[in-house]
């Protein structure tokens, strides 16, 4: 393994970006794409089910509500960030990895009490995707006032 | 590398008593099982938080190494020792239960390498015991430097696996019968190469450990072949094998002796990817693995080479580049 040229301060970031192992996007993408399917299957699953005692628009709110229940509940038993640890954006973007994303600090900063802990540290992870998701609808909003739709 | 002056000290009386190691489960299921002095089987060792449990195993280990070479607290008159944490809370809260002086001291996970250089350099001006100490917690490492333990995130294949564990050594400038002794220092300087990537601790440290092993080999007229072996503290696989390239550069061929410990520490199967990190790996090595090879002469002369990253969370966001410290001690039969 002889290094090509020599290594420099200046080379070294590309020198180790060779170097590296990369991850396997096409066994990422796969598995995200199962992952993230079942999780969107099973809340197809849960609509479907509440649709035989209320309209759909309720049903919709309820099995997203269930998912975030469900996955709570997963991420206090510690089974969430092991499907996570292989489904990667598979198990993030759905509803299901919001609620991961708030339960893991809220247990994680439980030892610092409920007001420093977990009321400070709760929305540690999810905090930005909120700041970010509200700014960017009211951008949408304001440039729909604007242009007209 | 540029080479100004000499960084190497000589030591001449700075003997290793005992050396006491608490490993976490994880660590005792891997490649030295058996190896630590004591394992727990739970990783919050009985107590409520995890950062009370790294305390705790600081405190066992301390106590654990006085207690293996024959001495009693007040006869320690230096405890050195160091963690990861913020404020360095796991060492200096253990240090409550010693009478001896304390000093705490942190280089990231160099600071083993560091306690043992500064207990070595204290020996030869007077004191008799030092006890050396440093450790790390997966859990609180986890909670400090990146997310919160139950989030499900991919891990990048460059990643290492912070250790759980802590060892401690206990130095004598008494040679009493047959001793190991740490016989030469060479000082670190922060190196940084401008690896901005937190994940790849390896691939930013991996300069400053051959700027300190080229630099010790250059003051002591010594080479990779007088030593039965290298050991680097956390470099992982990818930065020992950059290691290996950058000291090649050099003109010095470290692949015959090259080891490092927190690869060294998991099996492959426990997926720690690049191997161990942290402050525990070179303590845990050290006390339960290379100290009884020397004993048991295996190994005449070693190298140990402590390796940090000096980063913080708060410069890893505002787009600092990583610098690094590598400290190294020659031990000898």
């Amino acid at each position: 393994m002889e290094a090509k040229s020599e290594i420099t301060r200046e080379n070294y970031k590309s020198y180790v970006f060779e170097k590296m192992p990369k991850s396997s996007h096409w066994k990422n993408m796969i598995w995200a794409f199962l992952i993230g399917g079942t999780i969107c299957a099973i809340g197809q699953g849960f609509i479907e089910l509440y649709s035989l005692w209320f309209n759909l628009q309720d049903a919709s709110v309820l099995a997203s509500g269930t998912l975030v229940f469900v996955a709570a509940v997963l991420t206090g038993f510690g089974v969430y960030d092991q499907i996570g640890r292989f489904a990667g954006a598979g198990s993030t973007i759905p509803i299901t990895g919001f609620s991961n994303a708030v339960v893991s600090p809220a247990l994680e900063f439980r030892a610092e009490g409920y007001v420093y802990g977990v009321g400070a540290k709760m929305f540690l992870v999810a905090g930005p995707v909120i700041v970010n998701g509200v700014t960017i609808s009211v951008i949408v909003a304001l440039i729909t006032l604007i242009f007209g739709g | 590398m540029d080479y100004y002056k000499k960084r190497t000290l000589d030591f001449a009386k700075s003997f290793v008593l005992e050396g006491y190691t608490v490993a976490g489960p994880k660590e005792n299921d891997g490649r030295y099982k058996g190896f630590f002095d004591f394992a727990l089987e739970d990783d919050m060792f009985g107590q409520n938080t995890f950062e009370r449990a790294e305390r705790k195993m600081f405190e066992h280990a301390i106590e654990g190494a006085i207690a293996k070479a024959n001495l009693d607290d007040v006869d320690v008159d230096a405890v050195i020792a160091g963690d990861l944490l913020n404020q360095i809370v796991s060492a200096s809260f253990a240090a409550k239960k010693n009478h001896a002086g304390f000093l705490g001291i942190y280089n990231a996970c160099a600071t083993f390498v560091e306690s043992l250089i500064i207990g070595s350099a204290m020996l030869n001006n007077g004191l008799e015991n030092v006890v050396c100490a440093a450790g790390s917690h997966f859990s609180t490492a986890e909670r400090q430097y990146r997310y919160p333990l139950e989030l499900g995130v991919l891990r990048s294949p460059v990643t290492q696996w912070t250790a759980t564990g802590v060892g401690a050594t206990v130095l004598s400038n008494k040679q009493t019968g047959k001793l190991p002794r740490i016989t030469r220092a060479t000082l670190g300087r922060v190196i940084d190469y401008g690896v901005m990537d937190v994940n790849n601790m390896g691939a930013a440290m991996a300069p400053s450990a051959c700027d300190t092993i080229v630099t010790f080999f250059r003051d002591t007229n010594t080479k990779p072949q007088d030593y039965d072996v290298i050991y680097t503290g956390d470099l992982g696989k990818l930065g020992s094998d950059i290691l290996m390239d950058l000291t090649r550069q050099e003109g010095f061929d470290v692949s015959a002796q090259l080891h490092d410990c927190g690869a060294s520490l998991y099996w492959d199967e426990q997926q720690t990817y690049q191997g161990g990190s942290g402050a525990a790996c070179s303590a845990l090595v050290f006390n339960s693995v290379l100290l009884g090879r020397i004993r048991r002469g295996e190994y005449k002369k070693i190298l140990l080479a402590g390796t940090g990253a000096l980063m913080s969370p708060t410069t890893s966001f505002q787009g600092d580049s990583i610098p690094a410290i590598t400290h190294l001690v020659e031990v000898s039969a």
